[in-house]
This record gives structure tokens, sequence and C-alpha cells, in this order.
């Protein structure tokens, strides 16, 4: 990784509150995190960790109100994206910004062409004539491995099946030529066989066009098969982040070692019995004052009651470029 | 150890839903959801039931407890045929097969309390006073990890670990036999999913349940299951011990399944050669001729697009419908010892 280059996307603190009838909901609280051109970052975190509305809060597709960035910079090669004028917006969405919805299902429009649809970001953002972006869009097509794609262009979504119109998404993110592209839960939806013809795809597409990614899911085997580093959310904090080889090699959070204890494997030793991750997720109400996963940890102490833990580094390298964990206990600590 | 009994014999279960097209509604072809399948579940065992969405796995699920009417076919669930009793006795055979469903949010009604919910099938199936219903519905709450407090609370109150922990309680009411779990996890956190597979497990160790364990996660049914059935649109491709399947799959598909599956192993990710699939799932209302499987196969060959190969047993234990595992010499059908797991595996009708 270049050390010295500038990242593509830097992400300081940012801070997303969702006001409802029933008080504050912190979704987003102090996020911080970075990436470098051709990078995959993963993230992982279970429904509510907050790694969705992170990242529709990084290019405000949040409804505000109930939403409210209440903190925190997005910069997007140097700009702040949350200062930025509508107009700005618009623009950096879809041109800057790609982004892949979980449900391929509902997030193409059924009552236009697939190329209608691929053609749209490309007039609107690239100034394409009509005869440009259909030439475009065919070679995106053809890209992402639609066989017989300038004909495809006519057909509408639901003629498509499920692989196919993720594969569609893909090819309509990837329009514009972005710096960033945000696939949250892309594959959940799909079967494990779609599911790996579109996680090789993606790594064919990456060594080929060299974007930043960022990968949400909650499965850690795609993780493992596909991100260069990893950050794991829980109650709407980053608790450990780490290059991939690293965290699953040597993981420090209690919730990661949980984690990846509790989900059975596919080859080797069979387990008599599953490990479990006693209790709920937390509600995430009230300015968080403390570990928000202390009533679930086995590590837990008077701190984690007290102190919601920052994040330290924990091989030497500033937090946020190696391995950096939020957590008061240590394994040392326990050793001794 | 006793000799392991057949509890549930399925043979040549047929399920096809009816297309009806034009201006008259005519009847113009089938769905063909289900396609002749036919398997044993033994007693106090776990079988998986596993394949991509659309293959007819929940279909089985529901057929076998006659949530639909079969096409075709025979569904034996302890010595009567499930698939062909009179409305009354159907009534009476209800308690012994239970269902766990997918959506803990959509299988429990809103408006009821956790009591209501789990007392309902003892409304419905037994005369006990008000006194013993409640001490039965305490006793399941206990048996499911459900605090007794939550009796009269309605199903928003809680998450979607302890709505499923509702729906176990309500299967296990009327003391059943055989329980088909339809997806009971898919719907709930990884840090969830093990508290909900274990309070099975336990259950069944507890009660000698038999479960019908219909999933997509391959890896949670290597954990589950003792004997593991691969579906693939609307038929069996290979049905096998647990870790004979998971060890040495033979059957193509399950093959490209298994190695389909991501592993949270970075290092085994670098170096794991995957068979990649090409195409989709061809629509079960048009099934391609021969192999049902032959439209993706890697390993096609031209006898596969004229012949249905048949579910045989080419080692013990282990049945597989594919041309090119049935034809080898040296792996080829046992003598047909009179073991229960071998007899009337292969589809005979009788």
């Amino acid at each position: 990784m270049p050390d010295g280059a500038a990242p593509v996307l830097d992400v300081r603190g940012l801070k997303t509150v969702f006001r409802t009838r029933g008080g504050e909901v912190h979704a987003v609280n102090s996020v911080s995190f970075h990436l470098h051109r051709g990078e995959l970052l993963g993230v992982v975190g279970e429904s509510g960790s907050g790694k969705s509305v992170t990242m529709m809060s990084l290019i405000r597709l949040l409804p505000e109100p109930p939403a409210e960035i209440r903190s925190g910079e997005v910069l997007l090669n140097g700009t702040d994206v949350l200062k930025v004028s509508p107009a700005e917006l618009r623009k950096i969405r879809g041109a800057k910004v790609g982004f892949v919805f979980q449900d391929p299902m509902t997030s193409l429009n059924p009552v236009f062409t697939v190329g209608n649809q691929l053609m749209e970001p490309l007039i609107e953002h690239m100034g394409m004539t009509k005869a440009q972006a259909e030439t475009r869009a065919a070679e995106l097509l053809a890209l992402v491995g639609i066989p017989d794609a300038r004909k495809r262009l006519k057909s509408y979504p639901h003629q498509f099946s499920g692989g196919m119109r993720q594969r569609v998404m893909i090819a309509i993110a990837l329009a514009c030529d972005p710096d960033v592209l945000i696939a949250d839960e892309p594959t959940t939806a799909l079967d494990v066989t779609i599911q790996a013809q579109i996680l090789e795809l993606v790594r064919d597409l990456r060594h080929k066009l060299g974007m930043a990614i960022v990968w949400i899911t909650h499965d850690l085997g795609v993780i493992a098969g596909i991100a260069d580093r990893v950050m794991v959310m829980y109650g709407g904090q980053v608790v450990e982040q780490a290059p991939v080889k690293e965290l699953f090699a040597n993981p420090r959070h209690p919730y990661t070692r949980a984690l990846l204890r509790t989900i059975p494997k596919l080859g080797g030793q069979r387990e008599a019995r599953l490990q479990v991750i006693e209790g709920q997720p937390p509600i995430l109400s009230g300015e968080p004052a403390a570990c928000p996963f202390r009533g679930r940890c086995t590590h837990a102490f008077d701190r984690c009651e007290r102190e919601n833990p920052a994040r330290r580094s924990i091989d030497g390298k500033p937090v946020g470029q190696g391995h950096d964990v939020a957590c008061h206990w240590t394994p040392e600590a326990a050793d001794a | 150890m006793p000799e392991p009994r057949p509890l549930v014999q399925v043979r040549d279960l047929k399920m096809y839903f009816p297309i009806y097209t034009g201006l008259f509604r005519r009847h113009t072809g089938n769905v063909k959801a289900v396609d002749g399948i036919s398997f044993d579940i033994m007693e106090g065992e776990t079988l998986g039931l596993v394949g991509e969405s659309g293959c007819g796995k929940s279909t089985v699920g529901r057929a076998l407890l006659r949530l639909y009417e079969v096409t075709g076919g025979s569904v034996t669930i302890d010595g009567e045929d499930v698939a062909h009793l009179a409305p009354e006795a159907l009534r009476k055979k209800r308690p012994a097969m239970q269902m766990v469903f997918q959506d803990p949010q959509a299988s429990l009604n809103p408006r009821m309390t956790l009591a209501d919910i789990i007392g309902e099938p003892l409304n419905e199936h037994t005369s006990l006073t008000s006194d013993q219903k409640l001490a039965r519905i305490y006793e399941l709450m206990d048996a499911v990890g459900l605090n007794r407090r939550f009796a009269n609370r309605f199903p928003h109150e809680f998450s979607g670990g302890q709505r499923q922990r509702i729906g176990i309680a309500r299967a296990l009411a009327l003391n059943p036999k055989f329980i088909v779990c339809d997806e009971p996890i898919a719907a709930l956190d990884v840090s969830i999913q093990a508290q909900v597979v274990n309070l099975l497990e336990d259950l069944q160790d507890k009660l000698g349940l038999t479960y019908l364990f219909i999933s997509h996660d391959l890896s949670m049914v290597r954990h589950i299951a003792d004997r593991v059935a691969v579906m693939y649109l609307g038929q069996i491709a290979e049905l096998s011990p647990r870790d004979a399947l998971y060890d040495d799959p033979l059957h193509p598909y399950a093959q490209a399944l298994l190695s389909a599956v991501p592993e949270p192993d970075p290092n085994a990710e670098a170096t794991r050669s995957r068979i990649i699939l090409k195409g989709d799932v061809p629509s079960p209302a048009n099934p391609p001729q021969g192999c049902n499987f032959c439209t993706r196969c890697p390993k096609v060959f031209d006898r596969c697009r004229s012949e249905e190969p048949k579910l045989t047993e080419v080692r013990p234990g282990r049945f597989v419908a594919c041309h090119l595992v049935t034809q080898e010499p040296t792996a080829g059908p046992q003598p047909a010892a009179p073991r229960h797991k071998s007899t009337n595996q292969q589809g005979v009708t009788p």
C-alpha cells in the first residue's frame, strides 16, 4: 500500500443521529476510516451496528430529518462532502462515488429499460450524447459479464435474474468511473453459486479499474476472500480495524473473537457445540458513555461501564494504518 | 443401539403448481417445484436439505406436513400416509408433525400475547384446564429459554432471536415427533444464529425429536445435520452422510455448491480453487431435457442431455443422480443389502 499517497476517502469522527419520538438514536458514533486507491475495505457488523448508515451518511443519502449528521468530515479527494452545495453533491453522487445496494430486485426502476438506466448517469454526469452513451453502456454490460450486451440494453429489469440484476447495478455504479465504489451487502440476497460469480467479477474488475471499494457485509467468509483491510463495527462504533490476515489470525476485540468462534466451518474439525455470544445487540439511545459491547462481553470489568474505550493501536502504527482496537481489556493482562 | 427406524418415508413426491394463461385462464403448464423425490428420515435424525432459492426445498418441507395437497407420491410419517389422510384423521395427526418457520416476524400474530401464541395449539388439540395450560406454557417457555415474566407481552416487544424461540415453543407445545425447520436461522444475525441452533440441538437430545432442517447455509447444515440432501431444480442431486458429502461430494452440483461457499479464513481463500458455475438456474416450468443440471454442469456429456439420471446408491449410504458417477465400474451400486438407509431410497414406487 502506498503509505505516502493521500487517501481517496478520509472520514473523520463521523456522527449520525436519528431523531425519533422516543428520543435520539446514536446510529453512528465517531467513526473514522480512510481508503486508498485500489484498496478494498471490508466492513463487518450485525444489523443495527451502523455500517449501512455510516456509508449512506458519506454521500448524504439519508433523509434529513429524521437523520442528522452531527459532526465529522468526509474528505473525498480533499473536499469535504458534508459541506458542499446540493448541486456539487449531485455531481459527487454517481460520478465520484458509486453505490451498489443490497437488494437488486428493488433498486432498479421496473418501468425503464436497463439501457435507459445505464445511460442516464453517462448523459447526466459525463455529458455524452445518446449514441456515445449507448456504446459505453453496452461496453459496461459486457464488462460485468452479460452476454449479448447490445441487445440486452433493451431489456427490462424483470427479464433479468437476480444475479444479472446485481451485475447491472454494478455496471451502473461503475458507469462514470467513480473514485470510490460503496457496495452495501451486494451479495446477501443472492445464492452462493451466484455470489461466487459476483465475487469473481469484483476481484477481476478491481485489478482492471483500480478503484477504491468499501464492501459492507455480515459474512466473514466473503470478507476473508475479498478484502485488504477489515473494519469491525458494533453498536455504531468501530471496535477493531486491521489488515485482513492479521484480523483473522490475531483478533483482539472480544466481539471479533466471539464472532469468529461462533460461525461453523465448512472444513476441518467439526465443533460439537457452537460457541454463542449471549445477549442481544444494544439499543443505541442516548449519548454512548460506556462500551457498547459490555453487556455481552465475557471480559467486561468496571472501567467498561464508566468509559467508552477509544481506538488504540496495538502494533505501533498510527490508529487507522495498522491494527487498532477499541477495548479496555488486553489479552496480556488476562494472561499475567 | 437399536436399528434406526425410518420415521418419515417420502416416495416419489411430486408437487406441481399449475400455470394458467390467456383470456380463459387455460391450464397451460406446471411449475414443477418438486419433481419425484424419495428419501427417508430416521427417528432422532436431522436430515439437512440444502439448495439454492427456487430449488424446491421449502416446498418439500411444506408438502411433507401437507400444507399443500401433493400432486403425486406418498409421505409416510410414523406409519401413516399423510399425503392421503382424510381431513379428520389428518387433524389427529397434526400434533405429531410441526413446523418452525423462517420469518419469526411474519409467523407470529402481532395481536396475540406470547401465552396465547404458545397456548393456541393446546386449545385446538387438547382439553387441558386453564391452570394446566398455563403450567404447560410456562414449561415450554422454560424449555426454550424465555423468561416467564414475558408471558403477557406481544411479539413486537421481542428481538428476532427471541421471536424464533417463541416459534419453537409453539411447535413443541403438542409433543411432536417430527419438526420441519424451514430456514429457522436465515433471518437472524450471526451472533444470534448459534443460540437458536444450540437450542434446537438441546431439544432434540432431550425430547428425541426428528428434524428436517432446510437451509441454504452449508456451514450451518454441516454443524447440525446427520445426513444431507442437496436439491437442484426440484430433484435430489445427492443424498449422503454429512462427513462423506463435505469431504468428497460426488455430484458435480454438490461440488460446485460447496466450492462456492466462502470460508472465514483469508489464507484458505487465497489458495482455494473454485468451480464457478456459468449462468442461472433454469425455470422449473420448463426444465431441461435429460439431467436437470446439464445446462450448467462443467462435466456435461451427450448422455446427460437425453437421459435423466436416477438417484442411485453408488456407495453405502450415498445416493447420487449423475451418469458420471453411476457409470463408473469401480463405484457401481452395492448389492441390495437389507440396510435401512438403503432400502427403497431410489424412488421405488410400489
